[in-house]
């Protein structure tokens, strides 16, 4: 059985070691605070927070105190707070370990298109250019293919570029892929998930 | 000299004029001048261009000048809030620069500083560096991105003493610091303006010497995602 949301969430939850910064994007790869466990994860907000907290109590929400998705949330006795220059110019400087993003396309060579879709209403790039090129490491967590059933890990993206060269790891619901010289590397399996599945799944090249 | 003015039509009174470039504060709805946003709608003025991370929404924010056809180009990281930007953008009759958040800024903080421009690796590789100056360093390339030097400022804090100086809170600090230092003149809208001497001289967020005028007001402080947890889940 492939990967479900949450369990891609908690493999890439594995990812994260003790006292990481870390910067979670929106969607699945915000479900990865749920499954950190006793691990020291800081998790950075780029709108000016570190040590972002839970949503809050039902009245207790404060228009004052929000994460880069704009929802409501709370603070910890770790938090800190900045402003936005701040905030990138440590996302910039390569103080976050990490970022765990979703994507639309990843490629051989790790590119990342995950912000605009041509003829479509285009919305913007918000941080996600700034953090794929600053933070260091980058990991990708999506669906191995489309609604359409076509791969998303591709020789090489079709959409407009968040970053080039920027990816290291993809977790799918089919496995976890690396990128590494000459194309993808298949590192795990999901559960009952088998090599020829992923590779029938994936138009990028696959080395050993 | 007085920085202190009664109302925000006051404050801006002989700043503000048509085909400005103005820098605001504020993320998505968080720490945005909302009262100055309101007195610029007042004011008329026409043919602005806003650099600000967001738009608004439809009827908040920056979203009042687009209903009145108020701004001629935004320059913004993400839009995707407003559906009368979408509208005024289509049609054509809206102007859009898209910048990387951290690079808006950054331009901003550069400006601010009295630097006209800076290299970054954000956005190597993408659309954002077409027709810009890319350059190498230590074997990477990098793209150079200008300061933004804006005619007005307008900021939202939490607290001003009567110098200026301000301080904000929590996470909606964001681009107000940045956008303060980048105009030639800034006003701050604060929820409280207490007396000289009252403020952590230790604390003070922006120093005074960026703000120019500062008003007083109670604010909406409209949330646009609220998002909740049960007690019984905790």
């Amino acid at each position: 059985m492939p990967w479900d949301r949450n369990q891609m969430a908690a493999r890439a939850a594995q990812e994260l070691e003790d006292g990481m910064y870390v910067n979670l994007g929106i969607g699945i790869p915000t479900l990865v605070a749920n499954y950190v466990g006793d691990k020291d994860i800081t998790l950075q907000s780029e709108n000016g927070m570190l040590g972002m907290g839970p949503f809050p109590f039902e009245g207790e929400e404060d228009p004052d105190l929000i994460n880069a998705g704009k929802q409501t949330i709370t603070e910890l006795s770790r938090t800190s707070y900045f402003d936005s220059a701040t905030s990138f110019g440590m996302i910039r400087g390569g103080k976050i370990a990490a970022a765990v993003l979703g994507a639309m396309e990843v490629d051989e060579e790790g590119d990342l298109a995950n912000w605009m879709i041509p003829g479509v209403l285009v919305k913007g790039m918000g941080g996600a250019m700034d953090l794929v090129a600053g933070v260091g490491r980058v990991i990708v967590v999506m669906d191995h293919t489309n609604k359409h059933g076509k791969s998303k890990l591709l020789k090489k993206c079709t959409l407009p570029l968040t970053g080039k060269k920027v990816v290291n790891r993809i977790i799918t619901n089919l496995g976890v892929l690396d990128v590494v010289e000459g194309g993808l590397k298949i590192v795990e399996l999901a559960e009952g998930v088998t090599e020829d599945q992923i590779r029938e799944a994936t138009e990028a090249n696959l080395v050993n | 000299m007085k920085k202190i003015y009664d109302t925000a039509t006051e404050a801006l009174d002989g700043v503000i004029s048509d085909g400005m470039l103005i820098a605001a504060g504020g993320f998505g709805l968080c720490g945005i001048p909302e009262l100055l946003l309101e007195a610029i709608k007042q004011s008329g003025a026409k043919n602005l261009t806003f650099a600000s991370n967001n738009a608004g929404v439809d009827d908040f924010g920056i979203g009042i000048l687009l209903q009145t056809k108020q701004v001629k180009k935004m320059i913004s990281s993400y839009v995707g809030e407003n559906a009368e930007f979408m509208r005024q953008y289509l049609s054509g009759e809206l102007e859009l620069e898209f910048n990387p958040q951290g690079t808006l800024a950054e331009r901003m903080r550069a400006g601010g500083a009295g630097i006209p421009g800076f290299y970054t690796k954000t956005g190597v590789g993408t659309v954002i560096a077409e027709g810009k100056e890319q350059k190498e360093f230590n074997g990477e390339t990098y793209i150079m991105e200008e300061g933004i030097f804006a005619d007005l400022a307008i900021v939202k804090a939490w607290k001003a003493d009567d110098t200026g100086n301000l301080i904000f809170r929590k996470t909606a600090r964001n681009f107000n610091v940045p956008a303060a230092t980048c105009g030639r003149i800034c006003v701050a809208e604060v929820e409280e303006i207490v007396p000289r001497g009252s403020l952590d001289p230790d604390a003070i967020h922006l120093p005074g010497i960026y703000v120019h005028r500062i008003i007083q007001g109670s604010h909406e402080k409209r949330i646009e995602q609220r998002t909740t947890r049960k007690k019984e889940d905790a």
